[in-house]
């Protein structure tokens, strides 16, 4: 097997063989290598992050007309490097009181939640840590952590600070995990599996190609369910806890949420899982919607099948990560009840439409070409698209003014009392 | 012993003990954890078990949303920390009694089972299993009465949330 059609294995290949003349069992080889591999996808992770962090200061810096960091290294490449110093020395407070296992435990389990995903996201087409068949269901389940660690970190505080911010974000997570997973539940059915990496190779049939050009159009599945991938796009920023959903740690009423209390690399710890949890949502919306590691010329056994497809799968995710941050820096932060009010009376109705509709439509059109079930598909979200913000906004008018006529007659809790004093200062 | 069994062993070991430390800790918090990490080694023995699906739908529900909610409500019903709790009452010894009965008859009633010395037979794994399970579900000869009575029941509880959710109309005033 030459190197450069596909290093991993080859290097996987040449470390069996080391290790096997060393005299090791065929068991402590293979766990020795699948230890190996996990820690390597877990550290490369890590060290997106730290990319992440600079990434994210560029990016902010930009849009609010700065330059962001430039001191440290040639485009201030090495700040985060700084930044990551700067955690590490820190003092490592504990507040009195808090529950000492708990309080350690949180910020672990937070990290652990997103890394876990990652063990499912095919980077490749053959580089996929495992190719689970319930490859989808497991990324609910990695989520599920994420919510035991916030809980864990606002109790443990002993801050009551904390503590709501804790139930705000708990709230806030278990009520967008709905709509969440059921637009992930959309290109499962498109797909018919809840392997990522089947979900992906299902994106490879080819609707039509452009004439002449001979170029294929692929058919993933953004064109048969826009609305859903927008569902996922709102759902998935609320579920990281990002601006305009960033009310769990809204600085001006909670200090900063379930975290208030940890410092130094505690803290950083939950820096990294908000950052990666944002950045595995956008490689989740490229894998599931947008083809994942597809693009031109992608390959199946060579060169230009880890490169090139790497490659894709790298630019769709940073893309979509540059989505995340430039509707965090954009829109300015909602308030819980319009945060509530969004998902239980718009996303999750609009996505159980979808999800009831599209199996009946493609079940109605079984037989036929794929891109008239793709064509009919798309015009059935834009219709309920378009219902669904209709109706929404004629909902909004109607709260609006019922709510103005409502607080109009309230009684002022505290009558002014000026004349009361004028007269204590006459006889004083 | 084979490496498995040695994997087994410390997953049933997860999942005893720390069911125990459920019952018996005082701090309600803890005891709440513990059961996340029971709830976990039930998922380590499914995952031994090649059940995948079992063990991820163990995570999500039972993690993911029971042992939530039975933090929430030990939070909102409880102080924040340092607050305990008397485990055992004088009914202890009847309920350890009673567990003992229980659980010795069950076992003795499945040494009467056919299978119960035999090696299981290597079960299909993968995609096939939650397949046939989604037939069979969703088939008239199957369970499908069962289960879209099961989710109308709750579609019906999410509207009516939903409704219940929006300000009264001025009519209704």
């Amino acid at each position: 097997m030459q190197f450069l059609e596909d290093p991993v294995l080859w290097i996987a290949e040449w470390l069996r063989e080391v290790l096997l003349g060393w005299g090791a069992s065929e068991l402590v080889t293979n766990m020795t290598l699948n230890f190996l591999g996990a820690f390597v996808v877990g550290a490369m992770i890590m060290v997106i992050f730290i990319l992440l962090t600079w990434i994210e200061r560029k990016a902010a810096a930009r849009f609010q007309d700065r330059i962001g960091p430039n001191r440290v290294g040639p485009f201030g490449l090495i700040q985060p490097i700084a930044d990551a110093v700067k955690m590490l020395t820190k003092e490592d407070t504990r507040p009195k009181g808090a529950d000492v296992v708990g309080y350690v435990l949180a910020p672990i389990v937070s990290v652990f939640s997103v890394l876990m995903t990652w063990a499912v996201v095919p980077f490749t087409q053959k580089w996929i840590g495992a190719d689970l068949s319930v490859g989808v269901m497991y990324v609910a389940a990695a989520g599920s952590f994420g919510i035991v660690a916030v809980l864990l970190a606002g109790w443990s505080s002993n801050n009551k600070y904390s503590l709501i911010g804790a139930f705000r974000g708990v709230a806030q997570l278990i009520s967008y995990e709905v709509p969440l997973f059921l637009s992930l539940l959309v290109p499962v059915f498109l797909a018919r599996s809840m392997g990522v990496n089947d979900i992906i190779t299902s994106q490879t049939a080819v609707l039509f190609a452009i004439p002449w050009l001979n170029i294929p159009i692929r058919g993933f599945f953004v064109l048969a369910a826009p609305l859903s991938v927008v569902i996922y796009f709102i759902s998935s920023l609320a579920e990281v806890g990002r601006a305009p959903f960033d009310l769990i740690e809204a600085e001006s009423e909670l200090v900063a949420g379930y975290h208030v209390e940890y410092s130094g690399m505690k803290f950083g710890l939950f820096q990294a899982a908000e950052f990666l949890h944002s950045f595995t949502f956008a490689a989740l919306m490229a894998l599931m919607f947008f083809g994942g590691w597809q693009g031109p010329w992608v390959g199946t056994n060579n060169l230009t099948g880890w490169l090139l497809g790497g490659f894709y799968f790298m630019l769709k995710t940073f893309f979509f990560y540059m989505m995340v941050m430039w509707s965090r820096l954009t829109f300015p932060r909602i308030r819980i009840d319009q945060m509530m009010n969004l998902n239980w009376k718009f996303m999750v109705p609009v996505s159980l439409v979808l999800l009831m509709g599209m199996p009946l439509i493609d079940y109605g059109l079984r037989g036929q070409e794929l891109w008239l079930k793709y064509l009919v598909l798309f015009l059935f979200n834009l219709i309920v698209g378009l219902i669904a913000f209709a109706w929404a906004a004629r909902a909004d008018r109607r709260v609006k003014t019922h709510t103005r006529v409502r607080f109009e007659g309230r009684p002022v809790a505290v009558m002014p009392q000026a004349p009361a004093a004028a007269e204590d200062e006459t006889a004083g | 012993m084979e490496p498995i069994q040695i994997v087994f062993l410390i997953g049933a070991a997860l999942v005893l003990g720390s069911a125990v430390m459920v019952v018996t800790r005082r701090n309600l918090i803890h005891a709440a954890l513990f059961l996340i990490l029971t709830l976990s080694g039930v998922a380590m023995i499914f995952v031994l078990l090649e059940a995948f699906y079992w063990a991820v739908i163990q995570v999500v529900v039972y993690i993911g949303a029971i042992a939530i909610l039975i933090i929430m409500a030990i939070m909102v019903t409880r102080n924040v920390t340092g607050d305990t709790v008397k485990p055992f009452n004088n009914m202890a010894v009847w309920a350890a009694m009673l567990s003992v009965v229980a659980s010795g008859s069950l076992i003795w009633a499945l040494s009467y089972w056919p299978a119960f010395d035999q090696t299981a037979p290597v079960a299909d794994t993968g995609e096939y299993v939650i397949r046939l399970l989604g037939l069979e579900l969703f088939s008239a000869e199957g369970y499908l009465i069962p289960t879209m009575i099961a989710s109308v029941l709750l579609l019906a509880a999410l509207i009516a949330a939903i409704k219940s959710a929006f300000p009264i109309s001025q009519e209704e005033e």
